[in-house]
């Protein structure tokens, strides 16, 4: 019986991003439908009623929730090709690890920068701190996963995307505040897996203006 | 084989390193504790090992830092495989991690918006624990544990917080009990467990803590 993956997915999102990159790399088929977050289907909120949120994987009708739960799930179900996770505990621990840091930083502060209130100038430099901490932690690897892309991998390229509107809206300077993170980003893209899944940078900007815009009026 | 080093950057009252505790107590392990002064003065081990947060729990094996309670227990569960914390299956596993971080996210935030209030806790703070609290008891179900029949994952990472709730009740001038009594009943089940009651403190000595910290906070 062939598998059934559908994915609840929301173009812009860089959460959604990590589980096609995952889904890609096992070289999964999978549907993917598109919510609108201001009018939630019956569907994401029967699936997520917990935090009603996209990315949701409903695998044989079954649904998992939070991408990097996600991602970890796929890595376990589909272990044929393509391994995200190190083997070795410890290896998997810092992975762990580091993908957290990312999902404890990188949204929020960048967020603050798009919302563009009173607390821009100071995202802005904990923004910059936070990529030079993940910076270091690359080192001279090509990848965070090493040879090839892994976990930490997954969840750092989607934001990548959103490096344009972080530079329009606060001149952040990123390129020349890490280098390597920027050339990291773009061997990511030589990944078939990354370059398919990744959202265009200006559609972002446009995207998050709108959303802004949106934001403020509620 | 030569013996292994386990060492826990602790502190007695924290609910993140009560989780390694009883992990590595389910998994019959010994270790060695040692005392953070969290005020005073971290040691250079802990700012050396968690340099990022340099917070506790920091979990040494052998040396090597981990740091996260949530993927410090993973890991044990992991290196140590009996008895096993995680369901066997990748869905069961999946379910766990998201009520795991679910916990990590909401519990003890949401306690905190009582028990750091200055005067009477705010109505919207008390209905928002019960709320979350609620969310859990749905979780359990009618089963004896989160993951079904055995204490595990979910559970060591949501018991250590339920030592505050003495304090956050006292606090917010409401009962548990009365308002989640499933949840209450899955509380007392656990500590009935040997790593559970050897590692949770006295929640009188916890409400002691909150009321030392309030004052240093300036909120009494």
């Amino acid at each position: 019986m062939e598998d059934e993956v559908v994915l609840l997915d929301l173009w812009a999102s860089p959460f959604a991003i990590r589980v096609k990159i995952a889904l890609e790399e096992k070289g999964i088929k999978y549907e993917c439908k598109q919510e609108d977050l201001f009018n939630k289907s019956h569907l994401l909120l029967e699936m997520n009623p917990i935090h009603k949120k996209i990315p949701v994987l409903i695998h044989n009708g079954k649904p998992i929730s939070e991408s990097l739960i996600i991602v970890q799930y796929i890595d376990q179900v589909w272990n044929h090709k393509s391994p995200l996770l190190p083997s070795d505990p410890y290896q998997r621990s810092q992975a762990l690890f580091w993908a957290d840091y990312i999902d404890k930083k990188i949204y929020g502060i960048g967020r603050r920068i798009w919302m563009g209130k009173e607390d821009q100038e100071e995202a802005k430099e904990e923004l910059i701190q936070t990529f030079k901490t993940i910076e270091r932690e690359l080192g001279d690897k090509l990848y965070f996963g090493g040879e090839s892309i892994g976990y930490v991998d997954v969840a750092l390229v989607p934001f990548t995307s959103w490096f344009y509107t972080y530079e329009t809206c606060a001149n952040c300077g990123i390129e020349a505040a890490c280098p390597k993170l920027i050339a990291w980003a773009k061997r990511c893209k030589e990944n078939e897996s990354v370059s398919k899944a990744l959202t265009d940078p200006l559609e972002i900007y446009g995207y998050l203006l709108q959303l802004k815009k949106r934001l403020e009026l509620q | 084989m030569s013996k292994e080093e386990l060492v826990i950057l602790d502190c007695w009252v924290s609910p993140f390193c009560m989780r390694v505790k009883i992990a590595l107590s389910e998994k019959g392990l010994e270790y060695e504790a040692r005392a953070e002064d969290l005020f005073g003065g971290k040691s250079d081990l802990l700012l050396n090992s968690n340099p990022i947060y340099k917070k506790v729990p920091v979990f040494l094996h052998n040396a090597k830092p981990l740091c996260e309670s949530t993927i410090i227990v993973n890991y044990i569960d992991e290196t140590w495989s009996s008895p096993p914390l995680l369901p066997p299956c990748s869905y069961g596993r999946a379910q766990a991690r998201f009520w795991a971080d679910f916990i990590d996210k909401k519990v003890f935030d949401a306690g905190g918006n009582i028990w750091r209030s200055k005067g009477e806790a705010p109505v919207e703070a008390k209905r928002e624990f019960i709320e979350i609290l609620k969310q859990l008891e749905e979780a359990l179900g009618d089963k004896d544990f989160f993951s079904g029949d055995t204490f595990g994952f979910v559970d060591i990472i949501a018991i250590p917080l339920t030592s505050w709730f003495y304090a956050i009740e006292k606090l917010g001038n409401f009962k548990v009990e009365d308002e989640c009594p499933i949840f209450s009943a899955w509380m007392k089940r656990c500590l009935k467990r040997e790593s559970v009651a050897k590692v949770l403190p006295d929640p009188e000595k916890v409400y002691e803590f909150v009321i030392m910290f309030r004052k240093m906070q300036g909120i009494e």
